[in-house]
């Protein structure tokens, strides 16, 4: 996007710093651990905002006590899919909360293309904007 | 030995205080309570002072930068049921944390119905989980030798193994597994899985009590139930321990507890039954011969029936 300097994809905590180190993704994730949040892994190549649901990389993880588990899980992921998308989420489930509180991307593709601004002109005139991935013009698993 | 702190480059001749790391570390504190709360025991307690130093030691050569590369220290621990191996890895974590060894210090204790999966792909998914929970901490398996079924080739226990030999191998700063069962089993175990061998430092074997260890070991637990035998009630206790160890299905410690449990139960019902109705803080504590002697270990010589010393429990670790 025009106002994204570097072209990066900035959704989640932490996207305007540089890529997080692993021991300070295990400090996230020690945190999370702390507050009894389960984490849980997910990937995707279509990185449109409105994609809310990303693919999960095994199940979320429950009654950890230790960073180090989650941390090897999200080499797995990254082995499997060098030129993802993943992110991290913690999950809530505290009574009325019952939500993803923390969430930030761990791996993203070394070439991002970002989005490009639509214009669709409907009738008298108006013009309905919407916002398009250049990667998604490719299938599905050659986007990156 | 001489101290000196704030030694900025450590030399050949710089020197750290090994009592004040010792006293530092509050290893000291589990070490005296693993000597209070376990009776006997010899040879487990050597060897985990041994464990212990090594650690104490290789904590305090790291700070001369002395390094070299953390020790395995995966375990196994065989020994008959009953023995206190289930305690003594509870109280191993525990000291691994305190020496700063595992990062957490908690105790993930599984069989194999936790690792094994019932169809293909199920086997890896639940052995990872497992590891997962244990990570930072020590993961006991019992009955390690149930893994192995060699009988059937398409078990898929092979699978679980290799996959626990692997996170032994990667994750050795970050978890610690201790293997227990039967010692002839556990052997066996070791046997067909080499691999499996080479990657335990320590075995550590568990004897079995002696018939008045059994006794002082019922006095704790009587103890930290707020009860306590009379002098004859204990005399009982000991001539019903020798007679029990001789038959069969004999768990020492545990089967120590659940002739105590049936003698709370028989005083219970003793000082229901009795014309005194006004009881004492003593009455209500106390164990009396009678309670220890109507048990059927002395009237027909068989194994009480209505605890849990049938066979179900021959195959109980601990």
């Amino acid at each position: 996007m025009m106002t994204n300097i570097g072209n990066r994809l900035t959704q989640g905590q932490f996207s305007f710093l540089p890529p997080l180190t692993d021991k300070q993704i295990s400090a996230q994730i020690k945190y999370a651990l702390k507050n009894g949040w389960a984490i849980g892994i997910e990937y995707t190549d279509d990185p449109h905002p409105r994609n809310t649901y990303w693919e999960m990389f095994g199940n979320p993880m429950f009654d950890l006590k230790d960073p180090a588990g989650i941390l090897a899980e999200i080499n797995d992921c990254r082995k499997t899919y060098p030129s993802h998308y993943i992110r991290v989420t913690a999950f809530n489930s505290t009574r009325g909360v019952e939500s993803p509180t923390m969430s930030y991307i761990v791996n993203r593709p070394k070439t991002e293309p970002g989005f490009g601004l639509i214009r669709q002109e409907v009738e008298g005139r108006s013009v309905r904007y919407t916002i398009h991935s250049y990667a998604t013009d490719k299938p599905e698993a050659e986007r990156y | 030995m001489k101290k000196h702190p704030n030694e900025p480059v450590p030399s050949d001749n710089s020197s750290i205080d090994l009592d004040a790391e010792f006293r530092a570390s509050n290893i000291k504190e589990v070490l005296d309570k693993l000597d209070l709360e376990l009776i006997g025991l010899k040879p487990v307690k050597t060897r985990i002072r041994e464990t212990a130093a090594l650690l104490l030691v290789d904590r305090v050569r790291k700070k001369l930068d002395l390094t070299a590369g953390a020790p395995s220290l995966h375990m196994s621990f065989t020994g008959n049921p009953g023995t206190g191996k289930t305690t003594v890895a509870l109280r191993m974590s525990e000291i691994l944390h305190r020496l700063g060894y595992v990062r957490e210090g908690h105790l993930v204790s599984v069989t194999r119905d936790d690792l094994v999966g019932q169809y293909i792909g199920h086997t890896a998914p639940k052995t990872k989980e497992v590891l997962k929970k244990a990570m930072g901490g020590v993961l006991f398996i019992d009955e390690a030798y149930y893994l192995y079924k060699p009988e059937n080739e398409r078990d898929y226990g092979a699978e679980s193994i290799e996959i626990l030999l692997q996170t032994m191998e990667n994750n050795r700063e970050d978890l610690v597994v201790i293997l227990a069962g039967y010692k002839d089993r556990m052997e066996k175990f070791f046997r067909s899985n080499p691999g499996m061998r080479s990657r335990i430092a320590h075995h550590i074997d568990f004897p079995d009590y002696s018939a008045d260890e059994l006794v002082a070991i019922a006095k704790l637990m009587l103890a930290a139930q707020n009860y306590r035998f009379s002098p004859e009630g204990e005399k009982a206790f000991g001539e019903y321990v020798r007679l029990r160890m001789k038959m069969e299905h004999f768990a020492n410690a545990r089967s120590v507890r659940n002739a105590l449990d049936r003698a709370r139960l028989r005083q219970a019902n003793r000082l229901f039954e009795g014309a005194k109705k006004n009881l004492s803080r003593t009455d209500l504590m106390t164990i009396e011969a009678e309670d220890i002697r109507a048990s059927r270990v002395f009237k027909e010589g068989a194994v009480d029936l209505d605890g849990d010393e049938g066979a179900n429990n021959v195959s109980a670790g601990g």
